[in-house]
């Protein structure tokens, strides 16, 4: 018993200490020489493809447990806040390393060019998550929790447009993950309350027999 | 009072001019002959050249560099996939068909691009995408393979293609292309003609590797990257202007000259500065100011006289 919840708490932490391997990964690659070319930029769009795999990933634990009875939620928190640094790793890195903070260059950016602007905004409405994602306030916040993490969809989306418009040609990777986005924000919008009431009525059927 | 007297080097200990000259090609030869470095072709041989006109000062960009952050689409769309890709394609033998609006079509073959009178170019290369490097190619001025064929009056502008094998170029087969083929490029014929246009047929003291467009590519140093055709089929003399793959695919981001020019931003990034690949560490990139037409402005800046650069971009 005691063991199990142990194992449990142990497993969260390990999420978080396997999570952050290719950001640290990369990052040594890069300083010691071993990413050729403009190593600060492949860096700066590995850490971006890894936020977007990790929101993806939390955004799918609903899913998951909702059609195949896979209760994942307790990583869920570790897996968002994952995304949420790799995020801002994946900013500070185009602000610090690539712009070495040109502010004038990087507002003009956010203002002006759209893949940019919409990459920031995801990148602020994940901030508000990110500060209410304890267990205070989730308690704190009751219900109004879960109307603010919805937010999440609407960031996955942005998300991953802002890696389609950024690429010079369409290539397998960011589609792909638009279409996942896009399968995630349909399930939630359209086929989550049938699949919630057919499991109910038949978990009614079977308690009546 | 003691006097201190200058030590006077052994004349044996004087590095001979030769050896100083040569300083470069052996750098090269020491950086080539790394093992590490893949989808460079074992096959690479020395190319004989000497120096020529319009060579940097700079430092060249590593060879590692030169050979493993590529644009080569028909390889993959990834920087390192052109390195990783390559392997299978065959450069050899190869021909150059050029025809069109000339007087004597003529179609060359590898020896005979390689008989040319081959110079050594220490070039600027600055990419579309914000980064540059310093290349030390080995090739000959575009002009003289035009002399060869002699383009007729009506001949405005050369138009170039890459060679089709998509049985050799990952890139060109499967579900997602993201380019037509062939890739296709253009140039004014006085651009063409321009003593700084060159077809490569080598870099670091031997022949092009596959990635860097193997056997032989144009480089125009004042224009971005893109328009540096590579694994070169055909050249055909036009009179219509043509339109370049990448202008095709999205005309508002890329234009038929392509001057590289840091007042006129791309719409998704800004073209005011770029990164010199190899300068600086990874925690403090070499960024510095793009030069208009890459710091060649003295040599080709009268050729645009009276244009609109920034609607003609």
């Amino acid at each position: 018993m005691i063991a199990s919840r142990v194992w449990r708490s142990a497993s969260v932490w390990l999420v978080y200490v396997v999570g952050f391997v290719p950001a640290a990964w990369y990052f040594y690659l890069g300083a010691t020489g071993q990413i050729p070319g403009n190593a600060v930029k492949v860096f700066e769009h590995l850490l971006g493809v890894w936020a977007l795999r990790f929101l993806l990933v939390t955004l799918a634990v609903t899913p998951i447990r909702d059609l195949f009875g896979i209760n994942l939620i307790r990583y869920r928190r570790a897996l968002g806040l994952l995304a949420f640094w790799y995020v801002v790793m994946h900013f500070s890195t185009y602000m610090i390393l690539d712009q070495a903070l040109n502010f004038q260059v990087i507002v003009n950016d956010i203002a002006k060019r759209p893949f940019i602007t919409i990459g920031m905004a995801s990148f602020a409405l994940l901030i508000p998550l990110a500060i209410t994602s304890n267990s205070w306030s989730i308690r704190k916040l009751g219900s109004r929790w879960n109307s603010l993490h919805k937010l999440s969809y609407v960031i996955i989306l942005g998300g991953a447009l802002h890696y389609l418009m950024a690429v010079r040609v369409i290539t397998p990777e960011p589609a792909i993950y638009m279409a996942i986005a896009a399968v995630l924000v349909g399930y939630r919008l359209f086929f989550r309350s049938r699949v919630l009431a057919w499991r109910k009525q038949r978990r009614a059927v079977a308690m009546a027999r | 009072m003691a006097v201190y007297r200058y030590p006077s080097p052994l004349g044996s200990e004087i590095t001979s001019e030769g050896a100083y000259l040569n300083r470069r090609s052996l750098i090269a030869g020491a950086l080539a002959s790394i093992p590490l470095l893949h989808g460079v072709e074992a096959s690479a041989e020395t190319l004989k050249s000497k120096p020529g006109p319009f060579s940097t000062d700079e430092t060249p960009t590593s060879f590692m560099d030169v050979t493993n952050y590529n644009n080569f689409y028909e390889f993959g769309s990834g920087k390192s996939d052109p390195a990783s890709n390559s392997g299978d394609f065959r450069p050899e033998p190869w021909t150059l068909e050029v025809g069109g609006l000339v007087a004597k079509p003529k179609t060359f073959d590898l020896d005979e691009l390689r008989g040319f009178d081959l110079e050594d170019r220490l070039y600027r290369m600055r990419c579309v995408e914000a980064w540059s490097m310093v290349i030390p190619w080995i090739g000959f001025p575009l002009s003289a393979l035009l002399d060869q064929v002699e383009p007729l009056g009506s001949a405005k502008y050369v138009a170039f293609e890459t060679v089709v094998r998509p049985e050799e170029m990952g890139g060109q087969r499967g579900l997602f292309q993201p380019l037509p083929w062939p890739y296709v490029e253009g140039l004014r014929l006085d651009e063409a003609r321009h003593p700084l246009a060159i077809l490569a047929v080598g870099l670091y003291g031997q022949t092009l590797p596959n990635q860097n467009g193997a056997p032989v590519r144009l480089v125009v140093p004042w224009k971005y990257g893109f328009k540096g055709i590579k694994s070169i089929v055909k050249m055909t003399l036009v009179e219509e202007q043509p339109v370049s793959s990448w202008e095709r695919l999205q005309p508002s981001e890329y234009g038929f000259y392509a001057n590289v020019n840091p007042a006129v931003d791309h719409p998704r990034w800004s073209q005011a500065t770029e990164i010199r690949i190899g300068e600086g560490g990874f925690l403090s990139p070499g960024r510095r100011e793009t030069l208009p037409f890459n710091g060649y402005a003295e040599q080709v800046a009268s050729i645009y006289d009276g244009m609109d650069l920034a609607a003609n971009y």
